[in-house]
């Protein structure tokens, strides 16, 4: 690791940020405080984390259903995501998107889809737009297993590849497409082995190790940047929640409880502050201050939230066209 | 100064001025560069402007509009081509999910100017397209909030109209039926319809989107018409003149925003109304103006609102067939005779 303590620090504050943000919303969702679904993050956050530490902020992302985490990673203010998800008028989409489509256009995020596998031809469309204006900017897709499946995931990766454009397709291969587990919707082993049926490079690499990504993907961005065109990187990764909250038990309709397990002691966030503090980066009083800090920014943000208004209603007709 | 251009001269002539004044638009499309479009509207662009500027794309329609909508998000002012509007459907979740409703979604954010051009229609008697090369599809982009949806009749509209799509800032589908393009090359087309070949500007001007315009002033019913349609219903109303009928004419051109104030008031001039459009009958364009006559114009009215529009059929391939499906001008001429009688 030759990163600094600084930078490791902010990873890993970033990731217990995310924790903390889902841990909460799925209390608020239970609580009936949000009018809408929310798919969470939780077991994920090394892929967002370890992705979009590489990023500068004009760098894009394009992300999907499940993209609070994305946005905290990209730098995004959790206040304005908490109103969002309130259904509020100081929501970042002023009430008009809710969790699926929660999203900073200022921090580059160019949009979270809840149509599966829809985003990697708009990030390509990005990446277009980057080799137009002949910026040295790039675009990380963020995409799930069950999105490698769609027809937009070819087209888009094929467009991408043929025009050697900056984009990093990051697969967040959690295993299960809902329910339907991805080794029964697919012969291929791995989503990363696809890449060579673009000519371009496809990477595996361990999505609970946040360093591992950061690495990975800092390869990607290195080769975006220089001109070299895409790469497809599969992150093996696991959510512990359900699809979506709300999915009964879990997901151990359909996941064993053994499996859910075996992942949970791979927590990402746990295994990091780990090593942290045996590579003595981190002090244990570090760490419980770190945690305090999150806890009190996330307790702002739901206040934030609740004591907003919601949207007037006259706005709806607002922001159909320019 | 003006000169005689056909349509496809004069959408050519409007994407090569666009890309000299802003160097952000960019088309996309398959067979555009080189080749110069399967119609010939990008002929010349490619060796103008480069390959940067002038993209050949894989058949890969859901990335070209998905790339449109990245690249305008981000800076761009993408043209993208879809050979046929048949083809819109590979790219449907592209349009409707994605470029329709990202501006309102994330609450005004993210402004996407890009223009959708798709040549469609029938070329009935010209080619025979069959099922999945002849449809007219505007009225599927009418039902999606957030989209603009252009057509045109004449080279005149056809450049302002296309320039004004260019730099409106939002997402435009702009419709280009094939007859149109055919007024330069084949001879039979001029003479049917001599206003295929029209006075077209040369340099800048732009025709406002939702702005009607009465294409025949009348006095005894009104033509709601667009595309190869207006050119139908004028030789309709030329033919009826003869008999003492004063037909209007009345071509839309942007169905989204409609103009319904210039339509309502020919309405209630003439107190009659035929609503022709080329696209099937059920829950099509000829549907929507319909109901917008008989909602806000009901006063106005003499007669029941009539309709032609093509019969609820896929498109044959037999020319005798295609004639039975699609509307003739001699369908014109009954509905409006039978309204003024």
């Amino acid at each position: 690791m030759a990163l600094d303590k600084s930078k490791l620090v902010e990873m890993y504050r970033m990731m217990l940020k995310i924790r903390r943000f889902e841990e909460k919303s799925s209390e608020l969702w239970a609580q009936g405080f949000l009018p809408g679904l929310v798919h969470l993050y939780i077991g994920e956050e090394a892929v967002a984390v370890g992705a979009c530490s590489n990023l500068r902020k004009d760098d894009y992302i394009v992300s999907t259903h499940r993209g609070h985490g994305h946005l905290i990673a990209k730098g995004g203010d959790m206040r304005r995501m908490m109103a969002e998800l309130m259904a509020k008028r100081t929501g970042y989409n002023k009430g008009k998107g809710g969790s699926m489509h929660i999203c900073d256009f200022d921090i580059g995020i160019v949009g979270a889809t809840g149509i599966v596998g829809s985003g990697i031809p708009i990030a390509a469309g990005v990446g277009l737009s980057i080799q137009s204006r002949g910026t040295d900017q790039v675009c990380v897709s963020f995409f799930g297993d069950g999105a490698s499946n769609t027809g937009a995931f070819h087209e888009g990766m094929n467009l991408a590849a043929a025009w050697k454009l900056p984009v990093i397709f990051v697969c967040e291969n959690n295993l299960y497409a809902i329910s339907v587990p991805a080794s029964k919707s697919t012969s291929a082993k791995n989503v990363a082995d696809r890449g060579v049926a673009y000519g371009i490079p496809g990477v595996v690499v361990d999505g609970m190790d946040v360093i591992a990504v950061y690495e990975v993907v800092g390869e990607a961005v290195k080769r975006a940047r220089s001109g070299m065109g895409p790469t497809l990187v599969e992150c093996k990764t696991y959510r512990f929640r359900g699809h979506h909250e709300g999915d009964p038990k879990r997901g151990l309709t359909y996941r064993t409880e053994e499996e859910l397990k075996s992942w949970e002691a791979r927590c990402p966030i746990k295994t990091f502050e780990a090593r942290l503090i045996e590579q003595g980066v981190l002090a244990k009083a570090e760490v419980e201050e770190v945690e305090r800090s999150v806890e009190s920014e996330i307790a702002e943000a739901v206040k934030f939230a609740i004591e907003s208004p919601p949207p007037d209603p006259s706005t709806a007709l607002e922001d159909v066209f320019v | 100064m003006a000169r005689e251009l056909d349509c496809a001269e004069a959408v050519r002539e409007a994407l090569r001025e666009e890309m000299l004044r802003d160097e952000r638009v960019i088309i996309l499309g398959e067979d555009i560069g080189r080749y110069g479009g399967s119609f010939g509207i990008t002929k010349g662009l490619f060796e103008e402007f480069g390959e940067k500027r002038v993209r050949d794309t894989p058949i890969s329609e859901a990335a070209i509009i998905g790339a449109a909508v990245g690249s305008a998000a981000t800076g761009m002012r993408p043209v993208a081509e879809i050979m046929f509007s048949d083809f819109l459907g590979c790219a449907m979740d592209q349009i409707f999910n994605q470029l329709a409703k990202m501006r309102y979604m994330f609450g005004g954010k993210i402004n996407l100017p890009v223009v959708v051009r798709a040549s469609t229609g029938s070329r009935y008697p010209f080619a025979a397209g069959a099922a999945q090369h002849s449809q007219c599809v505007e009225a599927w982009f009418m039902h999606v909030p957030g989209l603009k949806v252009v057509t045109f009749s004449t080279p005149r509209d056809a450049k302002g109209l296309l320039k004004s799509s260019i730099r409106d800032g939002n997402p435009i589908m702009f419709f280009e039926h094939k007859v149109l393009y055919y007024a330069r090359r084949v001879e039979k087309a001029r003479q049917m319809w001599p206003e295929l070949i029209g006075q077209v500007p040369e340099g800048d001007y732009t025709i406002p989107l939702g702005s009607a315009d009465v294409k025949r002033e009348g006095s005894d019913v009104t033509v709601v018409a667009t595309m190869m349609m207006v050119h139908k219903s004028l030789n309709a109303a030329n033919q009826l003149s003869k008999e003492g009928i004063s037909v209007e004419v009345v071509d839309p051109r942007t169905l989204v925003p409609l103009d319904k104030q210039t339509i309502l008031s020919s309405v209630k001039k003439t107190g009659r109304a035929v609503v022709v459009s080329e696209d099937v009958k059920t829950c099509g364009v000829t549907s929507e103006i319909a109901s917008v006559i008989a909602e806000e114009g009901f006063d106005y009215l003499d007669a029941p609102v009539k309709r032609v529009a093509s019969l609820d059929a896929p498109t044959p391939y037999s020319p005798v067939l295609e004639e039975r499906i699609l509307p003739q001008e001699a369908d014109i001429v009954k509905a409006i005779k039978e309204l003024v009688s």
